[in-house]
């Protein structure tokens, strides 16, 4: 009762808790009637004995005369093996039968019935009476039938099995119906709860499906939520824009300056001063649009926007934008050539993810190397494959460089944050797949494969 | 000896029940004793005797008591002396149903009760082992250029139209002092009429009476008697020795057929031995084909299966109504007017 854990459940075992109830009551009272029908039917056939026996009860030479029909006990044994028993008085006085059978009490003109025990067995016995007139005497004959009661506790063992069946059967069906129902019931909230997490990460409309009456304030509350929710987002989107151009414009305006002003000083130590400063200012460049990327991937990876895409297409479009970067440094980028390869992705955030890679890859490449980008594709995933040949990992585990803010031992001396191969590998997990560093076996360099599954 | 009507008579009214007496006690000795059974029974000991010793053969250390009596006898043995039996065994169907109504026999269950069908046996207490007709047994010689009566109605026209050939030459029960004879009595007047008109003719001609059917067969193999009425069919047939003397009659209108029954009394001394003995007896009654052991017409040989003119004798709280004392005087009253009218 007090464990808020499922309204389903809650509402079920209360359900079936009443069908149980019900059971134990259909059973209870099926056991009641069919007792009181089974006693009422011997009942009836001992009265008919008895009555038998009353209507050949006749009077000669002044003399009462019984002559039992034979039906009159063979009536009872056809029902039934129980044992029978019978005494038939005049008044107080014994006439035939078994002299210490107990008697029911019997009033004048009715009949009466008694269970009673006799003989070590229980009997049920019924006592009728008939006034005849004696030699201008009336005298009172009273027949008593008595029947042990084995076959009535047999049927009513038969009958138990039965109603145990049917109750049984009872609570079965109810609790069926009980879950059914209850299922009914929640199928709305389901269906909320469905349309709800199948929306895209940008869908914040109000939700407008009919919903049953009790779920319209939750509706109601839940679509002020996402109003409140989307123009929350908005701001944090604006702010981080807002972020990037306020940290990003100064510090260009910075580095000019600084390089400007590098230009005209000619004192070594001055220099080597303001060469600090100018990467310094990359760096934190470089950090902050790095961390505007971590915190779109963030935002994006939650709930992907997947899309159809070329694969091949996509990657060739991060790395051309890289070319300039690479040409700088006499860095020669070398694309495989690219199959199609159709991907339900999200485009954005897997170029944002092999450009980091790919950047990673010019940093720390000597000036005259290759680079080479392919893509592989096996039965169950497609692998993107970085291969540089620079100095290669030099961590004994890789893996550790996945980690935010980590970077290479042979980083001192170059510009980075530590969190690009971060965001690559949140990206790809994010997607399901994930990424591998490892040093190439054959000549010098790093290797990072990307893989999605298919 | 049964046949002095008049000494009957005098006997049932001076002493309308004779205290329980051991007329004939057979004893089958074994070599290493180890327990004594005691059975007291209504069937004749040369009949029942290959039941007793091919129990010995399986069981060597029971020493076995028979003790023949007549049904009425076992009654006021158990209800009234209180003796002791192992095993009762009797043809008085209404007895033996009295006895388990009221208490005086023991519940069996066994493998071997397992086999008796329902109709053969009541409240798991009393068990049929034979099935066996009621017969009108002829002597051949008597009926020598007269049409052999096929049913009751043929016999009465016959013995009306012939009264000096049958004068006293006709015998049945005296139902006074046979349960059985009673028995079939009670089930021949309920089932028709010319049950009465049959006596009726038995009275006109002259009856003699008898206490056994075995008494009743030598009469007639030896001429004394031209007719039985109800006699013990499986007694008649047993006889091989006088087959070419009598002829058995089941007859047509209808044949009333009787279960010969075992209990055990609820204070049986030896109950397992008592238990191994109906098992064995059970075992052979309901066995087919029928073991050589068991001398009587079996539950499972059924010519007696549907046929129209049989009409068994239903195990049941029924057969205590002819045992009513009101019931009984007047049945035998009705009965010594029409047969005793002479």
């Amino acid at each position: 009762m007090t464990s808020p854990a499922s309204l389903r459940r809650r509402l079920a075992t209360q359900l079936i808790g009443s069908a149980a109830i019900l059971a134990a009551v259909l059973i209870l009272l099926f056991l009641s009637f069919s007792r009181q029908i089974a006693q009422n039917s011997q009942d009836n056939i001992l009265l008919a004995s008895a009555t038998s026996i009353l209507e050949n009860i006749s009077v000669r030479n002044d003399e009462i005369v019984v002559d039992i029909p034979y039906s009159a006990f063979s009536m009872l044994g056809s029902v039934s093996n129980d044992r029978v028993f019978y005494r038939i008085d005049n008044d107080d006085e014994l006439l035939t039968g078994y002299s210490d059978l107990p008697r029911p009490d019997i009033q004048a003109a009715t009949n009466a019935f008694a269970t009673r025990s006799y003989l070590d067995a229980d009997i049920r016995t019924v006592s009728a009476l008939k006034v005849i007139a004696v030699n201008q005497r009336i005298e009172t004959v009273i027949v008593t039938i008595a029947q042990t009661q084995e076959g009535l506790t047999d049927q009513l063992n038969a009958l138990f099995k039965q109603a145990l069946g049917i109750g049984v059967g009872f609570f079965i069906i109810s609790s069926i119906l009980a879950i059914i129902a209850v299922n009914r019931v929640f199928r709305p909230l389901q269906d909320l709860a469905t349309s709800v997490s199948g929306r895209g990460p940008n869908d914040l409309e109000p939700f407008n499906t009919a919903v049953p009456d009790e779920m319209v304030p939750l509706v109601h509350a839940l679509n002020s939520f996402t109003g409140r929710l989307d123009r929350s987002l908005s701001r944090s989107e604006d702010f981080i824009t807002e972020a990037a151009h306020r940290v990003r414009t100064p510090l260009a305006t910075v580095r000019t300056q600084a390089e400007v002003f590098l230009r005209r000083v000619r004192q070594d130590n001055n220099r080597t001063t303001l060469k600090d400063m100018i990467r310094a200012i990359d760096e934190s460049s470089r950090a902050a649009g790095q961390l505007i990327d971590q915190a779109m991937v963030n935002l994006r990876t939650d709930v992907l926007d997947r899309k159809e895409v070329n694969l091949g297409e996509c990657i060739v479009d991060a790395v051309q934008r890289l070319q300039p970067i690479a040409s700088l440094r006499d860095i020669d980028l070398k694309l495989a050539p690219m199959d199609v390869h159709f991907a339900h992705i999200d485009p954005i955030l897997i170029q944002n993810a092999i450009t980091n890679i790919v950047d990673n890859a010019i940093k720390y490449s000597p000036p005259e190397t290759e680079i080479s980008v392919q893509i592989i594709s096996e039965s169950d995933k497609i692998i993107i494959r970085i291969l540089d040949q620079g100095p290669g990992f030099c961590q004994d585990d890789p893996r550790t460089l996945l980690g935010r803010f980590v970077r290479g031992q042979s980083s001192t001396d170059k510009i980075g944050s530590g969190l690009g191969l971060t965001i690559a590998n949140d990206v790809f997990i994010a997607h399901g797949g994930g990424l591998r560093l490892y040093n190439r076996q054959e000549g010098t360099g790093a290797c990072v494969e990307a893989f999605l599954p298919r | 000896m049964c046949r002095s009507i008049l000494a009957a008579i005098i006997l049932a009214l001076a002493s309308p029940l004779p205290a329980f007496q051991i007329q004939e006690e057979t004893v089958f000795e074994v070599d290493k004793k180890a327990g004594a059974l005691r059975i007291i029974s209504t069937a004749d000991i040369d009949l029942f005797a290959p039941i007793i010793k091919s129990f010995q053969v399986q069981n060597p250390m029971i020493e076995v008591h028979y003790i023949g009596v007549t049904s009425t006898e076992i009654m006021t043995a158990i209800t009234q002396e209180n003796e002791a039996f192992d095993v009762v065994i009797s043809s008085a169907m209404d007895l033996q149903i009295k006895l388990a109504n009221d208490g005086y026999a023991a519940p069996h269950f066994s493998a071997a009760s397992d086999r008796v069908p329902g109709w053969g046996k009541w409240r798991d207490s009393v068990f049929a082992f034979t099935q066996e007709h009621a017969a009108i047994v002829l002597s051949l010689d008597a009926f020598q250029g007269l049409d052999l009566p096929k049913t009751r109605q043929a016999l009465i026209t016959i013995l009306r139209e012939n009264p000096d050939r049958f004068r006293n030459r006709v015998g049945t029960y005296d139902i006074r002092e046979s349960g059985l004879g009673y028995l079939f009595a009670t089930q021949d007047a309920r089932t028709s009429e010319v049950f009465w008109r049959l006596s009726e003719v038995f009275g006109q001609v002259g009856t003699q009476l008898y206490c056994c059917s075995s008494e009743m067969i030598d009469d007639v193999s030896a001429g004394d008697i031209a007719v039985a009425y109800n006699v013990l069919g499986s007694y008649a047939t047993a006889r091989a020795d006088i087959a070419d003397k009598i002829h058995i009659i089941q007859p047509e209108d209808f044949t009333t057929l009787m279960m010969r029954s075992a209990l055990l009394p609820v204070n049986a001394p030896n109950t397992e031995g008592a238990g191994l003995f109906m098992d064995h007896l059970l075992t052979l009654a309901w066995s087919a084909p029928r073991s050589a052991d068991f001398p009587f017409p079996n539950g499972t040989t059924d010519e007696t299966a549907n046929s129209a003119k049989l009409r068994p004798i239903r195990m049941g709280p029924g057969l205590l109504v002819f045992l009513d004392r009101f019931k009984r005087d007047q049945f035998l009253n009705a009965w010594e007017a029409t047969i005793l009218q002479n």
